[in-house]
């Protein structure tokens, strides 16, 4: 109780730690999904001989890597990004591992509610939908392509007028955008999340202190049960936005519209 | 409570923090309207969708969440703002 009502400055969004080489609660929740993640596949192919999978951890790698392939991959990417499965599975663990301490009593905290590693993440996806759309179509014709959208039957002069609006536009949207928005659906849903939860418990804390009020505070308390609850469901969809998301950009960049 | 007597703590500091709380609530507030219209019409439709054609409902539920976040992302950026927001 005391661990979860603990609520650390607003300020400390902002500022990660003490020192370079600071650890606070956050760095060792990263850690620790970190560390789940490696488990995770180690365990879960150690027997990647046997025909049948048997075992809980190896029964959880493999529908979960089915999920990744098939419910991100298949329905973004198709065939062609299958390549990309190891970094969208990795992804998707560890982002969901860093988002479930939320609900981890002792812990409830989500490491990803400080923006750090969300910045790092959507960065690294950057990188990698330049990249390979740069790999892909040649730096003129990709830098063409997000810019430029194709706009149909138009005459030229409408054509021009509608690139003047239309081109500084898609550049923020796809280069600036694009990360920054990817960071922020994620921390913003986890702090958010994470406030609610907070102020639930520190309101059913209060109103079990004062005398009258007394009767009140199942009614709060109910409805903190039922975030929590909301929480393991925004989680995972959390991770599996994140994900997609990427998968949706590294699409566009390799099948650009014509 | 504890948080009753940390925003009255602060009120009596200083009196025009109230203002900036007041602020902060119609900059998130106003950041909600659009989204909250935007992610009504994409569930909607594409309950209607699943509704008219079940077969078709993984697809849908795919590319509803994938609307979803990108209606989402404006109100996301009006909590941060109105955290960012100071008096």
């Amino acid at each position: 109780m005391i661990l979860g009502v603990d609520v650390p400055p607003i300020s400390h969004v902002t500022i990660w730690g003490e020192g370079p080489l600071g650890i606070n609660k956050t760095g060792v929740i990263y850690i620790f999904a970190l560390v789940m993640t490696f488990l995770v596949f180690w365990l879960g192919t150690r027997k990647k001989d046997a025909l049948v999978p048997s075992g809980i951890m190896q029964n959880t790698a493999e529908s979960s890597i089915g999920f990744v392939r098939n419910q991100v991959i298949m329905q973004t990417m198709g065939v062609d990004g299958l390549g990309y499965l190891p970094y969208l599975a990795t992804l998707f663990f560890f982002i969901f591992f860093s988002n479930i301490t939320e609900i981890l009593p002792g812990v409830q905290f989500p490491a990803n509610a400080r923006f750090g590693i969300p910045l790092v993440l959507a960065m690294v996806t950057w990188v990698i939908f330049n990249v390979v759309g740069i790999k892909r179509q040649g730096p003129a014709h990709y830098f063409v392509n997000s810019v430029f959208p194709p706009l149909g039957d138009m005459p030229i002069a409408g054509k021009i007028a509608m690139y003047i609006l239309l081109a500084p536009i898609e550049f923020l949207s796809t280069f600036i955008i694009r990360p920054f928005s990817l960071m922020v659906r994620l921390f913003a849903n986890m702090l958010a999340g994470h406030l609610i939860l907070v102020t639930f418990a520190a309101l059913t804390a209060g109103l079990w202190a004062a005398k009258v009020t007394v009767i009140i505070a199942p009614l709060s308390f109910g409805l903190l049960v039922a975030m929590t609850g909301f929480e393991v469901l925004v989680s995972f969809l959390q991770a599996f936005i994140f994900t997609i998301l990427t998968a949706v950009y590294i699409d566009i960049s390799m099948h650009p519209a014509h | 409570m504890v948080l009753l007597h940390f925003l009255l703590a602060q009120a009596a500091a200083d009196p025009t923090k109230g203002l900036t709380a007041i602020g902060r609530g119609i900059v998130y507030g106003a950041a909600a309207i659009g989204p909250g219209i935007g992610i009504g019409l994409v569930v909607g439709n594409a309950i209607t969708a699943m509704a008219r054609q079940p077969e078709s409902a993984g697809t849908v539920r795919t590319t509803m969440f994938l609307g979803i976040a990108f209606t989402e992302a404006l109100a996301l950026f009006g909590f941060v703002l109105a955290f960012i927001i100071s008096g």
